[in-house]
């Protein structure tokens, strides 16, 4: 009877164990399954934009419809611009506000702050678009680079509060200490010992941001919108990357969805080495396993 | 050498000691010692926090304000009605919101399962080094801009859904209403794939962290009880829960404000079918194809409702899943 009962267990936990090495290989192929068709994205992409890439390609201006050849000159300048314009509007934001929650809020109101800055990441980039075209396209009259930076801009400020917040935070509080044990002011402490402890996370953080708004299309649809033209003023449609990537592709010609290849890869190219660069100088900041 | 170390530590840890003593509350003492500038610069750093809850305001404001002439049109039946004609003046969101749920549906159940798989590789299976390397290379991928995910989708993906993926499924499950359509790649299904392929690295990866925050103890309880690994598991992911329903809800909030991939390959007809191989419209989309062409203030209005329908959902979504994770995190903080 015993035996029996015995035997009966054993059986059942050899039942569990296959359960549970059936269950764990499954696990390992979900990962595979994740990460095949992202790297095939990611090679496929880069495979098809080498193909098209030339140095014309960065040098050159869009050609006519009908012509071949030319390049995104003015799309990658007016990438630039824009990123130049956002960061001027979303980095003093963000690191101020993200000072004042790190280290002087406290209670109910940091915590509402922490939540109106969740919510604010989380808000569709086509909706911050039509904010930027409510309060500055249509006050203008007119498309703008202008209006297109501060969309991207709105889009920088929750990422670069919340770096900066936790980068502040990982300053040790005996670094505070010791420079208010030396009569340095609050605020002079703040600057020049705490924000400068923290400034290589915060400005890692910034790029990461960076390489976020660099690849938005939505919001610059109907505010930067676009110009087949070099165009550095801030008052006029600009052309920028991913627009030009997107009309592009839509188009019925080759040649364009060969242009657009090429410049799917210039901007997979910019995100990737921030990104990269990012991960290389802070591993220990931010993998924390 | 090494006893003067020892000795200088041995004074380091005597004097830390005694300062601890001295300052009981240091936050005390530091948040006391001020002066004008001080003041100052506090209340300029008040103001730049005080300058982003004005935005979440001013946005919700601008929207609600320029979205008037068609909600005074429309009232409740916009949403309510799929009748979409600019040129008839005729505007009605209700396609656009199918379109958006639906997909995002799709997404959320392809991609859950995936994620948890992939949040168990990753916090309980994998080895440190693989660990590292498959977080890393998940994160940067992650970070491929959305036109891109697009472009591949409408070049890539939409042939091999028209040629392979659906003719297979339309053979087999064919039965299920869902499963038909005019079948030309582009639709319901194919964005729900493409958004399933972008959500997933933000699903698993907050899930992995609500994971890693159950105590290890309880495994080694589990396992010390008999239990063997994916009972242990099973019991850590019970406890994470609604961290995990947080994550995914989160993902769910993404593929629905997600605009370009979708844009590019759901195929952009303002229709409500019940086949998935149908094309459809998403709220995002119609806002990117018709927002810059649009010249009547009635359209622009309700497109702008669209938008402001979209803001109000996410915003729901969004706040219901931080507080789930929240939920967890805060709960095996206190270590």
């Amino acid at each position: 009877m015993a035996e029996k009962d015995l035997l009966e267990k054993n059986k059942y936990l050899r039942y569990r164990k296959t359960k549970s090495n059936l269950i764990l290989i499954l696990c390992v192929l979900m990962a595979i399954i994740t990460i095949v068709p992202l790297l095939y994205i990611f090679f496929y992409t880069t495979a098809s934009g080498f193909k098209f890439l030339s140095l014309d390609f960065i040098t050159e201006m869009p050609k006519p419809v009908g012509e071949t050849g030319g390049g995104m000159y003015n799309a990658i300048v007016g990438t630039l611009i824009l990123i130049g314009i956002s960061s001027v509007i979303g980095i003093p934001i963000g690191i101020l506000a993200g000072i004042y929650v790190a280290e002087y809020s406290g209670g109910l109101f940091s915590n509402i702050i922490k939540f109106v800055t969740d919510v604010l990441s989380g808000i569709p980039s086509i909706v911050i678009g039509i904010f930027a075209y409510t309060i500055v396209v249509m006050p203008m009259g007119g498309f703008s680079a202008l209006s297109g930076g501060i969309a991207l801009g709105i889009i920088m400020i929750p990422t670069v509060i919340r770096i900066t917040e936790e980068m502040l935070k990982l300053v040790p509080q005996s670094i505070r200490e010791a420079s208010l044990a030396l009569g340095i002011s609050r605020w002079k402490t703040t600057l020049n010992i705490v924000l400068k402890t923290a400034m290589s996370g915060i400005i890692t953080g910034i790029l990461l941001a960076i390489a976020r708004i660099a690849g938005e299309t939505a919001p610059l649809l109907f505010t930067a919108f676009g110009n087949q033209f070099f165009s550095t003023s801030l008052d006029e449609p600009i052309a920028s990357l991913p627009i030009q990537i997107y009309n592009y592709a839509k188009s019925p010609y080759t040649d364009w969805h060969e242009q657009a290849w090429a410049g799917a890869l210039i901007l997979i190219l910019l995100v990737f080495v921030i990104n990269l660069i990012v991960r290389f100088f802070t591993k220990s900041k931010f993998t924390n396993s | 050498m090494f006893k003067r170390t020892l000795k200088s530590s041995a004074t380091v840890i005597q004097l830390s000691l005694n300062s601890i003593k001295l300052l009981e509350t240091p936050e005390k003492i530091i948040r006391s010692k001020k002066n004008l500038s001080d003041i100052i610069f506090e209340n300029i750093t008040l103001l730049f926090a005080c300058i982003v809850i004005f935005l979440l305001l001013d946005i919700i404001y601008e929207m609600f304000l320029h979205s008037v002439l068609s909600r005074e049109a429309f009232g409740f039946g916009f949403i309510f009605s799929s009748d979409w004609d600019p040129v008839k003046d005729k505007f009605g969101a209700l396609a656009f919101i199918y379109g958006t749920v639906v997909s995002s549906l799709i997404a959320l159940i392809i991609a859950l399962p995936v994620s948890i798989g992939v949040a168990i590789f990753l916090s309980e299976l994998a080895p440190k080094s693989i660990r590292t390397v498959f977080s890393f290379l998940i994160e940067i991928l992650a970070a491929i801009p959305s036109i891109i995910f697009g472009f591949w989708g409408l070049y890539v993906l939409v042939p091999y859904m028209r040629e392979s993926v659906q003719p297979f499924l339309n053979s087999i499950l064919g039965w299920i209403p869902l499963f038909t359509g005019t079948n030309i790649g582009t639709g319901m299904f194919t964005a729900g794939v493409i958004l399933a392929i972008m959500i997933i690295p933000i699903i698993s990866a907050i899930s992995r962290d609500v994971i890693r925050a159950i105590p290890t103890a309880q495994r080694e309880a589990a396992y010390a009880l008999g239990a063997t690994r994916w009972e242990a598991i099973r019991m850590a992911l019970l406890n994470a829960k609604s961290g995990i329903l947080g994550a995914t809800v989160l993902g769910f909030g993404r593929a629905v404000g997600e605009t370009m991939a979708v844009t590019m390959v759901i195929g952009n007809r303002a229709e409500i079918s019940l086949g998935l191989f149908n094309s459809a419209y998403s709220m995002a989309s119609v806002i990117a194809n018709e927002f810059a062409e649009a010249s009547q203030a009635l359209h622009i209005s309700a497109l702008i409702e669209v938008g402001l329908i979209l803001f109000v959902v996410t915003f729901i979504i969004n706040s219901l899943a931080r507080l789930l994770i929240y939920s967890v995190t805060r709960k095996y903080e206190t270590r």
